[in-house]
């Protein structure tokens, strides 16, 4: 499917005349001289990301769980308790199912996202007190979840409900956003198809328009947690 | 022109600024805090290195871009619509406006989300869909305020840091709300009204923080999720950028997206940084299905190939602005553009031209507070001299006075005779208006100068005087010396 442009002949023209450029002339983007981006945090160990991720998430109003593989679903199923319980909707996501988690889910009744059953998905996430799903990366330094989002990993379960729970496996921590552009441009560059929704999510919703003074949940999730698993 | 802000002639928005006391007190501490916070997160941040490489990094992205803009909105539209995405080239407001009421109007929509966009404000979007019958609804917590209000933004990142939380209160009243002025409690009722107007909403309306150039990607920036809800609920997204405003690749995108939250509220990333690419699977339950990118000229591609194409560079994080002591004082209102602060002194007269916006460059003390804080290096304080020197010299109508005085003292210093007589009669016919040693209140030209600081009394004596005293003072002294 291939869609439309508007009157972009005489737009660049007039671009590439003010800048004296030879219209439709090709351009090779340089590499860059300065590029402080790889130093930070660059020798820096998953443990120690995990310690840097976990004193940034201080910085904005963010719990985190750590457990283990095999302490996983528990961790969850309290984690769920703690935050009032249900209602509980979670992405399609093929992990819930390889990480142990299909018990903990059907016991807490929670409504898995099915693209089959169109907008009632969006009733249900709007209606839930808990959306769980599971990291794509972790920036370490902003503790900041990456979710590449899909028609399955739907983004309105870290949208709508009150509370957002991220499940973040330690071997997907990096040091900051750079890694995860890498990322993306890494499947850019291999022709690959990119997540048509990246969302990077650091925290609760939040505003401080109102005389500069703090409103921790505002349109998105009140609060957010992240249980971080030290095997996985 | 609808970067305007009010009708009123630069120095009388000054005027009546500096008298309201609220907004003084609470552009100065929003200007306090942000300042501090920004500096915590960039030079204060040990982890990030050298600060000065990430400026040094963004200025090289920005300049290498800007003097390539035409094939990197070729790759962007081109990779936009590949996707199937429909970009529409806009090289004035008129063919923005034209192009989003003609969508609007085949899907025949009726209620409109937004999130926050500076560039819809300078293309009076809301007004242009209103006259469409639509519902516009701005879902950012201050634009909504400002709307139910009928106001406009006073800074690029705070739109509405000049209203306390009692106005606030009142003007949600409006809208039913029987709260306290608790901030939380009245964005609690912004949260809850505007729930199922995004559920609701037909299309969603977006600016760009930054376009990737090499997937035809938007990237946002934001806080508070609204922009996530305009983007995911909506069957129609349509998003309005400057031309400006893309990077070639998510490379660079790193960047500058951490220059923008560090530099603008001194946060390592915002909440949501979110990127969107055109062309979801069919079954998407929570996407739009159509994609429209509107790119707009506006007069910017006036400042392309001159001395005020760095102006481009921007990145609309207002740092400048929390450190201007002239914003300071007298907020945003005054300057009466969209885009205030030194970086709106400097793009207002390129975009909406000298006659409307020649005053601004003056709206500065040129300390370069705004230069060394813009974490893309644009010489902002050199770009206002230049703009002042293009006034002065015929670019614009510069103020009257000014004129008068350069053309009077052009005449006065080319004279022996006149200069001498100047600088004799000053002290006399300056002395009504001299208290304790200065001139507090002055009029005519002196007048704008006078309200924001006292001007120094002439000496008695002058430097010609003084000078032939001094030298004369040194012979004899020398002569002493000599002799001695």
């Amino acid at each position: 499917m291939s869609g439309t442009i508007e009157n972009r002949e005489a737009f660049l023209e007039n671009i590439a005349k003010k800048l004296n450029r030879e219209s439709g002339a090709l351009v090779e983007t340089p590499d860059w001289t300065n590029q402080p981006q790889w130093a930070v945090y660059q020798n820096s160990s998953k443990d120690q990301l995990v310690e840097i991720m976990k004193k940034a998430s201080e910085l904005i109003h963010t719990t985190i769980f750590e457990t283990t593989a095999d302490q996983l679903a528990d961790t969850l199923d309290n984690a769920i308790t703690e935050y009032g319980g249900a209602p509980v909707i979670a992405t399609n996501d093929h992990r819930f199912s390889d990480f142990g988690l299909t018990d903990v889910l059907r016991k807490s009744d929670a409504y898995i996202w099915n693209v089959n059953n169109g907008h009632k998905n969006i009733d249900v996430a709007a209606q839930a007190n808990i959306g769980i799903s599971i990291a794509d990366v972790m920036l370490a330094e902003s503790a900041t979840a990456g979710l590449f989002n899909d028609k399955d990993k739907a983004r309105s379960v870290s949208l709508l409900p009150v509370t957002s729970i991220v499940i973040v496996p330690k071997s997907l921590i990096v040091p900051r956003l750079t890694q995860a552009m890498q990322m993306v441009e890494k499947k850019v560059e291999e022709g690959s198809e990119i997540s048509h929704y990246i969302n990077f999510i650091s925290g609760p919703s939040n505003s401080a328009d109102i005389e500069m003074r703090l409103v921790v949940g505002v349109h998105g999730p009140v609060k957010v947690a992240y249980i971080v698993v030290h095997d996985l | 022109m609808s970067m305007k802000v009010g009708n009123q002639p630069f120095f009388e928005g000054v005027d009546q600024a500096i008298h309201n006391s609220f907004m003084v007190n609470a552009v100065s501490s929003a200007q306090d805090g942000l300042r501090d916070k920004k500096l915590k997160a960039t030079v204060g941040d040990e982890t990030l290195g050298d600060w000065e490489n990430w400026r040094n990094a963004g200025e090289e992205i920005r300049a290498f871009t800007l003097n390539h803009l035409d094939y990197y909105l070729k790759q962007l539209s081109d990779n936009f619509s590949a996707r199937g995405g429909h970009v529409f080239f806009a090289q004035t407001v008129e063919e923005a406006q034209g192009y989003i009421r003609k969508v609007v109007r085949e899907k025949k929509a009726k209620n409109i989300v937004k999130s926050k966009s500076m560039v819809t404000e300078e293309i009076s979007l809301n007004e242009a869909l209103e006259e469409e019958g639509c519902n516009v609804l701005e879902t950012d917590l201050a634009e909504f305020i400002l709307q139910v209000d009928k106001d406009k933004p006073s800074h690029i990142v705070v739109p509405s840091v000049h209203k306390n939380r009692q106005q606030i209160r009142d003007s949600f009243k409006k809208l039913g709300y029987k709260g306290t002025d608790d901030p939380k409690e009245l964005a609690g009722f912004a949260r809850k009204t505007l729930r199922s107007k995004f559920l609701e909403a037909d299309v969603g309306i977006t600016g760009c923080n930054f376009a990737v150039a090499n997937t035809g990607s938007i990237c946002l920036v934001t806080n508070e999720g609204n922009a996530n809800m305009v983007t995911t609920f909506p069957e129609t997204q349509i998003t309005v950028m400057g031309m400006e405003r893309l990077v070639p690749s998510w490379k660079e995108l790193d960047i500058l997206v951490t220059l923008l939250c560090r530099s603008s509220v001194g946060q390592r990333l915002t909440t949501y940084v979110t990127d969107i690419t055109p062309g979801e699977q069919d079954d998407t339950v929570d996407s739009p299905k159509d994609f429209h990118l509107v790119i707009v000229d506006a007069g910017r591609s006036k400042a392309l190939g001159t001395e005020f194409q760095p102006a481009l560079h921007c990145i609309r994080c207002a740092a400048c602005l929390n450190v201007c002591p002239v914003y300071r004082h007298i907020g945003g209102h005054a300057y009466g553009s969209i885009y205030p602060g030194p970086i709106g002194a400097v793009l207002s007269p390129i975009l909406g031209g000298y006659k409307e916006y020649g005053k601004l460059p003056y709206a500065s003390s040129l300390c370069a507070a705004c230069t060394e804080a813009c974490p893309v290096k644009i010489p902002l304080h050199e770009l206002l001299i230049k703009h002042r020197r293009k006034y002065v010299e015929g670019g614009g109508t510069p103020p009257a006075s000014e004129k008068i005085a350069m053309k009077g003292f052009g005449i006065g210093a080319s004279s022996p005779f006149i200069y001498k007589a100047g600088m004799k009669t000053a002290p006399i016919l300056l002395k009504p208006l001299v208290h304790h040693g200065a001139i507090e209140k002055g009029p005519g030209p002196m007048k704008p100068w006078t309200h924001g600081r006292d001007l120094p009394a002439p000496s008695k004596e002058n430097f010609r005087a003084w000078f032939k005293r001094h030298k004369e003072t040194e012979v004899q002294k020398t002569n002493k010396e000599t002799s001695d």
